[in-house]
């Protein structure tokens, strides 16, 4: 039953392009996608351990000017008459790259910030995405500061010689998004369901108790920031081949928070959430859009319904949904995930 | 030399009003254990009281300083008994969640009410700097200095020397004992958040005359108090007066010496070197979890 839903969804989503021609909808949906993305890393951090991280825009900004910078090559001058180059390379090895290095700030942020818990470690994201905004804005001579990286060339996978795709066209791109986004699915999946996932689950229960059985704290609390972390940087390398421009507001905050609403509306701690959550935050602006209605009324709006969700469904959507449909005595599936 | 004094002077300066900011920051984070996303806003709604009550009105600027912290604390109490009162008991991060929210809605409420267009403010102080040897300092900014430090031993009085005050401790020390002992742990909430929400008022409306005012100068100041905050360590109200007059002279020293784009930056920098070195700040009294 569950698994005939899930082929149903997956067949519904591989149709969107067949059907759907009107190309801005399909935008919409790759940009939705990307975000989604990023939320389910975030939703692994905030859900399944209970640590916010208020930085993760960080980590998708990272991904995004790592793998444009590999692509795009560039020169830096670390001393006065010592420069430092680096040839254009493949985008595929720059979205590689981006991730991993994405992964490796993810691990640096982890061991800081996890020698404390509570408060310190979204007080230690908030300020980490505020000082690499400042690198990517004053960093002129490898970021191009304000004036931002242009013509970022689009994915190109292919066999030398034999054949060549580029990810130009927005159906392409549809598909590439929903194959990373399966993927990722995929990976936090099995991650939760395994005993690293249980012991995650385990100290964001119950901390002292976790220790007590034995379970490493901190060194669970490290993997979880990276896969988090490498998943938001694959998120911004796709961004950036995708919209093909990257400047410093990537790393502005209000997408941190976007992250953040969809993940608690959604219901934080379900794998469901962050999609559900994801479609609803990402396709809200556009909808607010068509009653052309000011972008600060549109922000007041957003904030409303910010502090309206945490009050009315601290769970956030998915399990309100799963708990009603359990009251009424139907399908009464078992309940693999635990909510917070 | 020279050069030094003056960066140490203008620090001095700005570091009254960063320890104002921090000290409402950790006040309420101390008591109510809420992370408080709109301190900042509380700020920038302090400098644009001044700017209303000023140049729109053409009321007198210290009556309107006066105004503009009242209307400061009257807004903190607002924001408590409306959003944060329910949430008594709630986990930190879901007050975490509320307040984000509000920071949002209220800063483009102020957008959408003031524009994005910064403002300047008019002062009655005399134009020309107050020149001591090799340090010139200009009137507005010693009057600013001056109001910060007496509104810092007004807040230090405010906490150890009236009954409020020891409510206040009793309360952050242990709230169930406090509870039976008869504190009104709902006002002394109220009343915490809107002396927070006051001082952050304060210290937008001081600044607002010396630099400009736009809707969003108050995450810059909600970030800086969050890291004058850990430095000093969270809960602690002497770290964060001292936590502030450091980030001001690591500013202005970064600015003066490294380069000025990343003034803003050290703050950060100076969080990140705190957890690898110590991480419970400089000045926490214990370590509290749970």
């Amino acid at each position: 039953m569950t698994r005939g839903i899930t082929i149903a969804w997956l067949a519904f989503l591989l149709s969107v392009p067949l059907w759907m021609t009107d190309l801005y909808v399909l935008h919409v949906l790759i940009v939705a996608g990307i975000f989604i993305i990023a939320a389910m890393s975030l939703n692994l951090l905030l859900g399944y351990t209970g640590q916010l991280s208020l930085g993760h825009v960080a980590f998708f900004g990272i991904g995004a000017y790592v793998s444009s910078l590999v692509a795009l090559g560039f020169e830096v001058h670390v001393l006065p008459d010592w420069a430092v180059r680096l040839e254009p390379k493949p985008v595929w090895l720059g979205m590689i790259l981006g991730t991993a290095f994405a992964a490796g700030c993810g691990w640096v942020i982890g061991r800081i910030s996890f020698k404390v818990r509570g408060a310190y470690f979204v007080i230690v994201t908030v300020s980490f995405a505020e000082v690499v905004r400042l690198v990517a804005l004053n960093w002129v001579e490898l970021t191009q500061g304000p004036m931002a990286l242009n013509n970022i060339p689009a994915l190109t996978l292919g066999i030398p010689g034999l054949f060549e795709f580029t990810f130009l066209r927005k159906p392409a791109n549809y598909y590439l998004v929903l194959v990373v986004t399966v993927v990722c699915y995929v990976l936090i999946r099995r991650l939760v369901h395994s005993r690293a996932g249980r012991a995650m689950i385990a100290l964001r229960e119950n901390e002292p108790l976790a220790t007590s059985v034995g379970v490493d704290v901190t060194r669970y609390l490290v993997l979880a920031t990276v896969v988090s972390a490498a998943m938001a940087g694959a998120a911004g390398a796709l961004y950036a081949h995708y919209v093909r421009i990257v400047d410093p507001d990537v790393f502005l905050f209000i997408y941190t928070v976007t992250m953040v609403i969809m993940v608690i509306a959604g219901g934080k701690g379900t794998l469901a959430g962050p999609i559900v959550g994801g479609l609803i935050f990402g396709l809200l602006p556009e909808v607010l859009r068509g009653f052309e209605i000011k972008p600060e009324v549109q922000w007041v709006v957003y904030g409303v319904l910010m502090i309206l969700v945490v009050y009315f469904l601290p769970q956030g959507i998915v399990p309100a949904v799963r708990g009603w449909w359990e009251r009424r005595g139907r399908a009464p599936q078992a309940v693999q995930e635990a909510a917070p | 030399m020279e050069q030094l004094l003056q960066h140490g002077a203008n620090a001095l300066i700005l570091g009254g009003t960063y320890a104002l900011l921090g000290i409402g920051l950790t006040l309420i984070f101390g008591i109510m254990r809420v992370v408080n996303f709109t301190h900042g806003e509380l700020y920038s709604f302090g400098a644009y009281m001044m700017y209303a009550a000023v140049m729109l009105a053409g009321a007198d600027f210290f009556l309107a300083l006066v105004l503009a912290v009242l209307l400061g604390i009257a807004l903190g109490a607002a924001i408590e008994l409306l959003l944060l009162s329910r949430l008594r008991g709630a986990d930190i991060d879901t007050t975490m969640l509320v307040m984000i929210g509000a920071w949002i809605a209220l800063q483009n409420a102020e957008q959408l009410a003031w524009t994005g267009v910064a403002k300047s403010i008019d002062t009655p102080f005399p134009a020309t700097p107050l020149v001591l040897g090799p340090v010139s300092i200009s009137w507005n900014r010693l009057f600013v200095f001056v109001v910060a430090l007496a509104l810092i031993v007004a807040a230090y009085a405010v906490i150890n020397r009236t009954r409020l005050g020891r409510a206040m401790r009793a309360t952050f020390q242990d709230r169930e004992t406090a509870a039976l002992m008869g504190v009104e742990i709902g006002f002394v909430h109220t009343a915490t958040f809107a002396l927070g929400s006051g001082l952050a008022a304060a210290a937008g409306a001081l600044l607002g005359p010396v630099f400009v005012v736009y809707p969003t100068m108050g995450d810059l100041a909600s970030l800086k108090a969050f890291a004058i905050v850990i430095l000093g360590g969270l809960g602690s109200i002497p770290g964060a007066t001292i936590g502030g007059f450091i980030l001001a002279f690591m500013e202005e020293l970064g600015a003066g010496y490294v380069s000025s784009g990343f003034r803003d930056g050290m703050g950060f920098l100076l969080i990140i070197l705190i957890l690898i070195v110590r991480p419970t700040g400089l000045f926490a009294q214990k370590e509290r979890i749970g």
